[in-house]
């Protein structure tokens, strides 16, 4: 029997790049490239390794996003996805979490799943929270924050490294699985998964497709507001000293006057 | 008054420092009433009442420590069909998000996650958050439900308030889900003796420039005189000189201490969004143009293996 694996993947602006919000303070796409979110990269890099060690396993990209987000599905079909769903729809503009989520779970349900892997967040947001949501709204175990993740006999294993402990968790498929930065480097694609990429089919889904209502999703369905985003200013510049033997030192007067001693 | 559930973050009764913070918050709200669940969940009552916790709703089960998060977010939810506060305020920890996005979810809530601060204000509470590695501010607030709101560490003084602290049992049932993920063995980090990273007041860091593991008890000895946590940047942890549980940056922890010492470290755009969000940033490299230089309130041009050694001794010396 076919192991089907859904990877989340989320297009995101170069963090070396120029980010900013837009006049309606969602973010501002225009000025920034995107580019696959490096977190999930390494959700792709496991899904590849478990599909690898699976009898017969089918590898489906899915992200929501503009237009651009197809570079992200690319990106991901290089690297060995067998195929990619791509929901794209205006009214998605400015969604936060809750919608997102929302879409995220009908697309997975539409696209039918036994594993569900995500990074352990996206790079702009930085949530970390949108694989336990999907969990909860698929009404399947959520197995996140993993470092090592194996799949065997219909169970997913894996550990969980936490502030206080490491745990090893294990739950029966279907389940969400998100991974951490620790669970294995992400391999590069190469030439010929990169001409292979071109031909693998992408589907594109909208609102409709999935049974979803404008007024769920997008700003006006969102459950948080942003109110402003001021950029910082600039750290008034600090104070700089060469050291010429007593570095040590001044740096021990600073910290005084600070009272950090 | 209202009432504001703080979900407690302890260990077998201990409460950690950003629970203390969260109640400290949350009274800007209204009147905290304190979530401790899991074993010795009932040891907690004496601190949360001395700082403001006029009830302490606490729960005890098996499932709490047996099952991954779920249980957690069962036993929340039951305190806030309990309770109907007007916020839920929850520990920015990995696990602390995952509860808290969870239980906004069931009763149709919004949820901010990683605040600096919070504050009343005329549709609710106002969360301040930290945008793009920190180089924007926004703040937000809940437009739908009741808000749930997680707070990073360090982001509110611990301040002392006496209340009641009435301890009551709170009753749980868990639901189909919660016995989903199982926890089949768990290892307790083993104690450095030192802070955890996350939460420190302080935190001692160290990149490239350390030049290999064994250096990296220089870095340790100064976070020692500090009463410090010790951080590293990945280039550091990727190359096997510091364990990756200590890893600072936009792939590993976020942290926002009082005062970040960054050793032998560039500054990387990857590493700036782990730790600009921290009040005071000092930097010790020897290469002038390094960027975190743009960040610091102090930096010293210099080889940190004379720097870093002289800071210590002087800083042991004035502790006396």
């Amino acid at each position: 029997m076919s192991l089907r694996i859904v990877v989340c993947v989320k297009y995101v602006p170069d963090a070396t790049g120029d980010r900013r919000f837009a006049d309606d303070l969602t973010l501002d796409r225009e000025d920034v490239d995107g580019l696959l979110s490096e977190l999930d990269e390494y959700a792709v890099e496991q899904a590849l390794q478990i599909a690898d060690g699976a009898d017969d396993a089918e590898i489906t990209v899915v992200t929501v996003g503009p237009e651009d987000a197809k570079d992200a599905l690319r990106k991901a079909l290089s690297m060995g996805a067998d195929r990619a769903v791509h929901v794209e729809d205006d009214d998605l503009h400015g969604s936060d979490v809750m919608g997102t989520s929302l879409v995220l779970a009908k697309a997975v349900e539409k696209t039918g799943y036994d594993l569900v892997i995500c990074g352990m967040a996206s790079t702009d947001g930085v949530m970390g929270v949108l694989p336990a949501l999907l969990a909860e709204r698929l009404g399947v175990p959520q197995v996140t924050l993993l470092s090592e993740v194996a799949v065997a006999g219909g169970v997913v294993t894996g550990r969980r490294d936490g502030d206080t402990a490491s745990e090893q968790v294990e739950a029966s498929l279907p389940a969400v699985v998100s991974v951490t930065d620790q669970s294995g480097e992400a391999r590069y694609p190469s030439f010929k998964g990169i001409m292979a990429a071109k031909k693998k089919p992408v589907e594109s889904l909208d609102l409709d497709d999935l049974g979803l209502d404008a007024d769920e999703v997008g700003l006006a369905g969102a459950w948080t507001a942003v109110d402003s985003a001021t950029e910082r200013p600039a750290r008034t510049a600090g104070t700089i000293v060469k050291d010429e033997g007593e570095g040590g030192r001044q740096l021990a007067e600073f910290l005084v006057g600070q009272k950090f001693i | 008054m209202a009432e504001v559930l703080v979900l407690v973050d302890h260990v077998d009764g201990a409460v950690r420092k950003p629970t203390l913070e969260l109640l400290t918050l949350a009274r800007r709200i209204g009147d905290p009433v304190a979530v401790a669940l899991g074993a010795g969940a009932g040891a907690t009552a004496g601190v949360l009442g001395e700082h403001g916790a006029v009830r302490v709703l606490t729960a005890d089960a098996p499932e709490f420590a047996e099952y991954l998060v779920v249980p957690k977010v069962d036993a929340l939810q039951a305190a806030f069909e309990a309770v109907s506060p007007v916020a839920v305020l929850v520990v920015s920890s990995a696990e602390g998000k995952e509860v808290a996005a969870r239980l906004a979810l069931r009763v149709g809530s919004g949820v901010i996650t990683d605040a600096t601060d919070v504050e009343a204000g005329e549709q609710g509470p106002v969360a301040t958050q930290a945008a793009f590695a920190a180089s924007y501010t926004t703040r937000s607030r809940v437009s739908r439900g009741v808000p749930v709101i997680t707070v990073k560490p360090n982001s509110a003084p611990v301040e002392p308030a006496a209340a009641a602290g009435a301890v009551e049992s709170l009753s749980v049932s868990f639901g189909a889900a919660a016995t989903g993920t199982k926890v089949t063995s768990r290892t307790p980090r083993e104690s450095t003796g030192r802070p955890e990273l996350t939460e420190a007041a302080i935190v001692v860091s160290g990149g490239r420039g350390v030049n290999g593991a064994e250096n990296f008890p220089l870095i340790e000895a100064l976070a020692d005189s500090l009463g410090a946590a010790v951080g590293a940047s990945r280039a550091a942890v990727d190359a096997g000189w510091y364990p990756h549980t200590s890893q600072v940056g936009q792939t590993g922890k976020s942290v926002s201490p009082q005062l970040y010492i960054a050793s032998g470290i560039s500054g990387a755009i990857q590493h700036r969004a782990g730790m600009q969000t921290s009040k005071t940033i000092v930097a010790i490299n020897k290469d002038a143009e390094a960027p975190i230089f743009e960040l610091v309130d102090y930096g010293v041009v210099g080889d940190l293996f004379a720097v870093v050694p002289q800071l210590t001794e002087e800083i042991n010396t004035r502790k006396g």
